[in-house]
């Protein structure tokens, strides 16, 4: 590979673009999908489930990988919001809490 | 029962991009991040650019670079695109989820703006929805947002290494976590969330324990709408 700075590989442009490519379909393809399937109550409710699913789903491994400073500043998250109804202050104590606690030790 | 329509104006847009300022830190840090190991990786420049912002999906770049070599073979290039496909598989669930808010707009408008779909303007935009909002503006405006701000936090990154020495010891990677958590809140209604999250979580557990990686997104994902959807109150 050239050191130039504005220098593009041939075959890393071929990877950017099947990635380009590969994630724009995942993008697209399950929206597409659920314009042809007939949206019964049970298909409504099935995509009523999915956010939250998908969001418990994302969360947990990161909150075991994280240990117990990640999983108590997620608990302060959802305390605060749950209590204020703000996102921007459980986010900002979340943060708070997980660099005091790192910064004694834990 | 009538849907409100759906509209689009610039004052929607603005009020999504507003809604993004929370996670702003989150998004420069982990794009700046990105920067930083494009850079180490020996990629050039142009080549950082250009996968950052056409890919625009921060985790599945990590991982691709992850399996990057230098010189890249069609081995190297398939493998960048596989484990792409296999980070970002949960975006066929999130565009699935869209579909009762989006589906009115046209096709033609629509379907360009999903190259702007990301964990974050989706959360936004679902719990507008949720809240009564009809303006879509809120997804293209934090979708076009989040998208400039990506673009340019790779930039420092790159040439300066991250722009904090240790992004742990901030809290950093915990605010797009506490995010997608506080949004998780208002979503609970009663007895039919607590078990479709439960089965939601124990799939995902049980997946990412035996399996690692990010399939546990999928199952977890795909078990607790099913449980959501044959639950019946």
């Amino acid at each position: 590979m050239t050191d130039a700075v504005l220098a593009v590989d041939s075959m890393f442009l071929v990877a950017i673009t099947g990635m380009t490519l590969v994630t724009y379909a995942m993008r697209a393809g399950g929206y597409w999908i659920m314009g042809r399937i007939p949206l019964t109550p049970r298909i409504r409710r099935a995509l009523e489930a999915l956010p939250g699913a998908i969001i418990v789903s994302t969360i947990l491994p990161i909150a075991l990988k994280g240990g117990v400073p990640v999983m108590l500043s997620l608990v302060i998250s959802a305390a605060f919001m749950a209590w204020i109804r703000k996102e921007v202050v459980a986010v900002a104590f979340a943060v708070a809490a997980v660099a005091a606690m790192r910064a004694y030790g834990f | 029962m009538t849907e409100q329509r759906i509209s689009l104006t610039t004052g929607g847009c603005v009020r999504g991009a507003l809604l993004c300022l929370p996670i702003l830190p989150g998004v420069i840090a982990f794009g700046a991040a990105f920067g930083t190991v494009a850079a180490q990786k020996g990629l050039t420049f142009a080549e950082t650019l250009l996968i950052n912002s056409f890919v625009y999906a921060g985790a599945s770049q990590f991982v691709a670079m992850e399996v990057y070599g230098d010189p890249l073979t069609w081995a190297g290039v398939l493998a960048m695109i596989g484990v792409t496909a296999a980070v970002n598989m949960r975006m066929l669930l999130i565009g699935a989820s869209l579909r009762p808010w989006l589906g009115q707009v046209p096709g033609i408008r629509t379907y360009p703006a999903l190259f702007l779909l990301t964990d974050i303007n989706w959360l936004l935009t679902l719990r507008q929805y949720n809240e009564g909002e009809r303006d879509w503006g809120i997804y293209l405006g934090s979708g076009i947002f989040t998208w400039t701000v990506w673009s340019l936090s790779v930039m420092p990154g790159y040439f300066l290494g991250s722009l904090v020495s240790d992004p742990k010891m901030w809290g950093l990677d915990v605010i797009m976590p506490a995010f997608f958590i506080a949004l998780l809140v208002p979503l609970w209604k009663g007895r039919r969330q607590t078990v479709s999250w439960a089965v939601a979580g124990g799939v995902a557990i049980a997946t990412w324990y035996f399996f690692g990686g990010y399939w546990g997104i999928l199952t977890g994902a795909v078990s607790g709408a099913i449980a959501g959807a044959y639950l019946d109150d």
